[in-house]
């Protein structure tokens, strides 16, 4: 194959995908000028190619394709079928291309067929070409929502039936070609300017990356001699050395760096044939294609993100009816976003469709034998969710040539989990699921954290630690037992934990009792804890793959070598994760934390635990006040005195049922929402425990009910929302007499100052229900004179237009005074300017919130105390 | 025929009190296994890994993987460096000794009486003055490892 050849097969693959993806634009913009002279100039450039090269049967299909396109450039309607017709041409010209590439030569055959096709669609019996002079003007493309039926005319067929009428005078062709000249003399300047690019052959930056990872690994083990040498001479060198190698690896790194957009490419042609082919509406959505990442990383996601994206057209998004039905919009989005975060790219793929089925998959798990029908009825949905990454799972009830909800989903998790990266899924039932992929820019040099155990050393990719405790005897946080199940109370979450040592049966040496690490990681949405004895430092890596003799360990991901020139191996976060697993299936404990989702809507959520209780309507309490879900075996229930009483860690619980219709079960297991004040705890008898769900927390229904604070919709469901404050003097009759503070250490205390009532009353609820103990003042002096008293607040929350005083005024004297300087002001204006904000800082607040944004305001409240510490 | 074209080279070693010998061709290299990383959970014959100027080595206990008892603390081994399905192994030996070139015609057939661990190892035995050199079969080591890759 000669080289010219060669160079125009490249070229002209590229720009059949480029036209794919603008064919299904230009398909929903079809008075797209620009688009379509884009297309028609590659297909130009692909046909004089052709004819210069001596290839008659692709020049004599993209010249009738050309003349189509032609056509439509000349203002005829475009039509799916055309599209359809144009997108089929570009298809025969990949086949004829691929056996160009195979043979050199064009394979045997014509193409009358489409051919004759491309000229009846352009000199059809409709004649567009003819008519066109007046029946331009404002000519709207008009799309009918649904495919023709059987004797219907299409609106554009109707539409030129009454412009060929004679009527009005219409007004000039010129008019419209005007602006289409125009743009397309401004194309050609941008395009002028171009840097001029070199092919290189792939194979040729993969060498070149090798060697840079092995420089940088020399590096680093010069590093190290340099460390321990005292010769002043050689840093100088060392330092340039040092930079060029950094710069080197950076600039070799960005030649095998490609936009996302390249994997995604194919994806609208995937998603317009799936929804012709399933009858239903669907719009891709492409967010971040700029977003780059190594071509290697690029490949190995490619056919991952094709699968999901059908899945989510195929089984996500609900047919038009069903949508309609359920007072969606008939078009079903599906969103493919990237962007980078923390070093690593973030791909999402997000349907709003049905969500995935819960219920049907945990039948189908335990139908495979996953799981085991007990198990998984204390899974919650979440934890559910994750088995459609099993192997040959399908919920699929018929399977439809598109896809089978599931089918290879193991396969995509095996993908990313190749490339070290992680998936989560987030689905709410009714609404959306979305797919989240985390993958690292690179895959040949990782950042490592090098740990220690049992005096061994391993390498922790970074990408999976979530955070770092440090944990001894007297320190904060402390390792405790559940049997023999170890645990970490980390800020009000329960996460279990396992000592590196023992995962890998090394003998341990350290004191147990004394100074560990906890190395936080999270796998897809699992999060738990492991336990070394000591943490190095991080160094930045070489993955190198292990021998065969050690493949099977699925507990190390490779090896590598560090500066200091020994062998070290690389711990595989998902192996730890799974290993982990196994212990952790016989812990009593729920892990609650790890069922968080990530949230969705940051901006005005709050995590709720739903559960039923009685009757079937949900209930649900904000999951910052409770301490801890627990299974009890309800044998170990007692009655007596009149109350159902359990021992819990040393001591007696009383239980109570949230209300009379809860049966305290006598047998199984009994599911109880636990919360513990000191040495003070209450166990709330519950039937089911639902799920974690965040949310907006709107409560839209007060309640004179005892125990209820009212109802909000909480996941797309009217739910009760209880008020735990009812059931703690319940539980002891002296929890809240025996001390002022015991309520007020379980929750943040806010004082809300203003002087609408109508403002207080509407805020105070939604403080409450979301887990704050709240205290109102109607005025500036009022809120003054109660801090005098009692200063014990968390957050001030203060209206700023008050009469008498304002907000303003109220800041500036509590910062002031020092006893109430250290309390969080957060100032709630109606006002929301640029200058209002400055003011409202210089008085000392810390945060600025819009009157009716309740959400920023809960979120606000929410925010970790450590992003408070102010400037001053 | 020339007996010298059946003449075979190999490098000697010993592991606990048997002389083994292994055809030259399939060893690259005889080195001293410093800083030997452990892998926890690894088959019990992986004495662990270790960097080789800077290639990634897995080290064979030979004396394990023949079911014999450990060498003393105070003790050093070597190792064989050969290459199997294109990767770096190291096999630690007690001793590695001279090259012999041996005539095939001293060789003879694995004993029936071995046992089946040491059999499969063995490809046959030289007859050497006042000893017997037992010949390895370099690809028969990794086999269980290539049979725990497949489990």
């Amino acid at each position: 194959m000669n080289d010219l050849l060669r160079e125009f097969l490249t070229e002209a693959n590229e720009n059949l995908d480029v036209v794919d993806v603008e064919l299904v634009r230009f398909e929903r913009e079809p008075n797209n000028a620009d688009l379509l002279g884009r297309i028609f100039r590659l297909v130009h450039t692909i046909k004089g190619t052709c004819g210069f090269l001596g290839l008659p049967r692709l020049e004599a299909l993209t010249h009738a394709a050309e003349t189509l396109m032609g056509k439509f450039r000349d203002g005829m309607p475009v039509t799916q079928d055309a599209v359809s017709l144009i997108l089929a041409v570009i298809d025969r010209v990949k086949e004829i291309l691929a056996e160009l590439d195979r043979n050199a030569a064009e394979p045997d055959g014509d193409d009358d067929d489409l051919i004759r096709e491309l000229e009846r669609t352009a000199f059809g019996a409709t004649g567009a070409a003819e008519v066109e002079g007046h029946s331009v003007g404002k000519l709207v493309y008009q799309v009918l929502e649904r495919p023709l039926r059987p004797g219907e005319v299409s609106l554009d067929e109707l539409e030129r039936a009454f412009r060929e009428t004679p009527g009005p005078q219409s007004e000039p062709a010129e008019e419209r070609r005007q602006p289409i000249a125009e743009r397309r003399g401004d194309e050609r300047r941008e395009t002028s300017g171009r840097t001029p690019t070199l092919r290189v052959q792939v194979d040729t930056l993969e060498r070149m990356m090798t060697m840079v990872s092995e420089l940088v690994l020399t590096r680093n083990q010069l590093l190290e001699i340099m460390r321990r040498s005292e010769n002043p001479e050689l840093n100088a060198p060392f330092q340039r050395l040092s930079a060029i190698t950094g710069e080197l690896q950076e600039g070799v790194m960005k030649t095998r760096m490609q936009p996302i957009g390249n994997a995604w490419a194919k994806l609208p042609r995937v998603v317009r044939d799936l929804s012709a082919e399933l009858g239903k509406k669907i719009e891709l959505v492409m967010l971040g294609e700029d977003t780059e990442l190594d071509r290697q990383l690029l490949e190995h996601i490619k056919d991952p993100l094709t699968h999901m994206v059908r899945n989510s057209a195929d089984h996500g998004i609900e047919t038009p009816e069903e949508r309609r039905a359920a007072g969606k919009p008939e078009i079903g989005t599906v969103t493919l976003s990237a962007f980078h975060e923390g070093g690593l790219v973030i791909v999402e793929i997000s349907d709003d469709g049905r969500g995935l089925d819960s219920a049907r998959i945990r039948a189908k798990a335990i139908e495979l034998g996953l799981v085991s029908e007990a198990e998984a009825e204390s899974l919650s949905d979440s934890q559910i969710n994750r088995f459609i990454f099993a192997p040959g799972f399908t919920t699929a009830a018929h399977v439809t040539n598109v896809s089978g909800r599931g089918v290879g989903m193991d396969v995509v998790k095996s993908n990313i989990d190749q490339i070290g990266g992680e998936i989560e899924i987030k689905s709410i039932p009714g609404r959306r699921t979305t797919l989240r992929l985390k993958i690292p820019l690179t895959l040949a040099i990782v950042s490592a954290l090098i740990v220690e155990a049992a005096g061994d050393r391993f390498a922790i990719p970074q990408i999976a630690v979530l955070e770092l405790v440090h944990v001894d005897g007297d320190s904060e946080h402390k390792i405790e037992r559940i049997k023999d199940a170890a645990v970490l109370r980390l800020r009000d979450q329960l996460v279990s934990v396992t000592h590196l040592d023992a995962l890998l049966r090394l003998s341990t040496q350290a004191d147990p009792a004394g100074e560990h690490f906890v190395v936080m990681m999270q796998v897809g949405g699992r999060r738990f804890g492991v336990v070394v004895d000591r943490v190095l430092h991080t160094e930045e890596i070489v993955v190198k793959p292990m021998s065969a003799a050690l493949r099977s360990l699925s507990v190390y991901s490779g090896n590598t070598i560090l500066g200091d020139g020994s062998v070290i191996m690389i711990l595989d976060p998902n192996g730890v994760g799974s290993a982990i697993g196994g212990h952790a299936e016989a812990n009593v404990v729920q892990e609650v934390a790890n069922e968080v989702a990530p949230v969705e809507d940051a901006d005005s959520s709050v995590s709720l635990l739903v559960f039923r209780a009685g009757t079937a309507d949900p209930k649900a309490v904000p999951i910052s006040l409770v301490t801890r879900i627990e299974e009890i075996d309800a044998q170990k229930i007692e009655f007596s005195n009149g109350r159902h009483m359990v021992q819990y860690r040393g001591g007696l619980m009383p239980l109570l049922p949230v209300n009379a219709d809860v049966r305290v079960r006598t047998e199984g297991t009994q599911p109880l929402l636990v919360f513990i004040d000191k040495e003070r705890s209450m166990g709330l008898v519950v039937d089911e425990i639902v799920d974690i769900v965040n949310d907006r927390l709107d409560i839209q229904v007060g309640s004179r009910a005892a125990g209820l604070l009212g109802s909000a919709i909480v996941d797309g469901r009217a739910t009760e929302i209880i008020d735990v404050a009812h059931y703690l003097p319940l539980a002891f009759e002296d929890w809240l007499h025996r001390s002022e503070t015991t309520l007020e250490n379980l929750t943040n205390r806010v004082l809300l100052v203003d002087d609408s009532s109508f403002f207080r009353n509407l805020l105070s609820p939604v403080l409450k229900a979301a887990g704050f103990d709240v205290k109102t003042a109607a005025s500036g002096q009022e809120a003054l004179t109660l801090l005098e008293r009692d200063t014990r607040f968390d957050f001030i929350i203060c209206d700023v237009e008050m009469p008498l005083m304002s907000g303003f005024e109220v800041a500036e004297r509590l910062r002031a005074n020092p006893r109430t300087a250290a309390i969080r002001l957060i100032a709630l204006s109606s006002i929301h300017s640029a200058a209002a904000i400055d003011r409202g800082r210089e008085a000392g607040f810390d945060r600025y919130i819009a009157k009716f944004d309740r959400g920023g305001l809960l979120e606000t409240l929410r925010e970790p105390q450590l992003k408070w510490a102010r400037a001053a | 025929m020339n007996s010298s074209l059946h003449e075979v080279e190999y490098v000697t070693a010993t592991i606990g009190e048997q002389l083994f010998g292994l055809p030259i061709a399939r060893v690259l290299d005889v080195f001293s296994p410093d800083r030997l990383t452990r892998v926890p959970l690894a088959a019990p014959d992986i004495a662990g890994v270790l960097n080789l100027r800077g290639r990634i080595v897995t080290a064979i206990d030979m004396r394990k993987r023949l079911d014999l008892a450990p060498l003393s603390k105070s003790e050093k081994s070597m190792a064989i460096g050969v290459e199997y399905l294109g990767e770096s192994y190291g096999l630690l030996v007690d001793q590695v000794g001279e090259v012999l070139k041996l005539p095939s015609s001293s060789c003879d057939p694995v004993p029936v009486n071995l046992g089946p661990l040491w059999a499969r190892l063995a490809t046959g035995v030289h007859r050497l003055d006042g000893k017997l050199m037992v010949v390895l079969d370099v690809d028969r080591i990794f086999e269980r490892h290539a049979e725990n890759l497949a489990a």
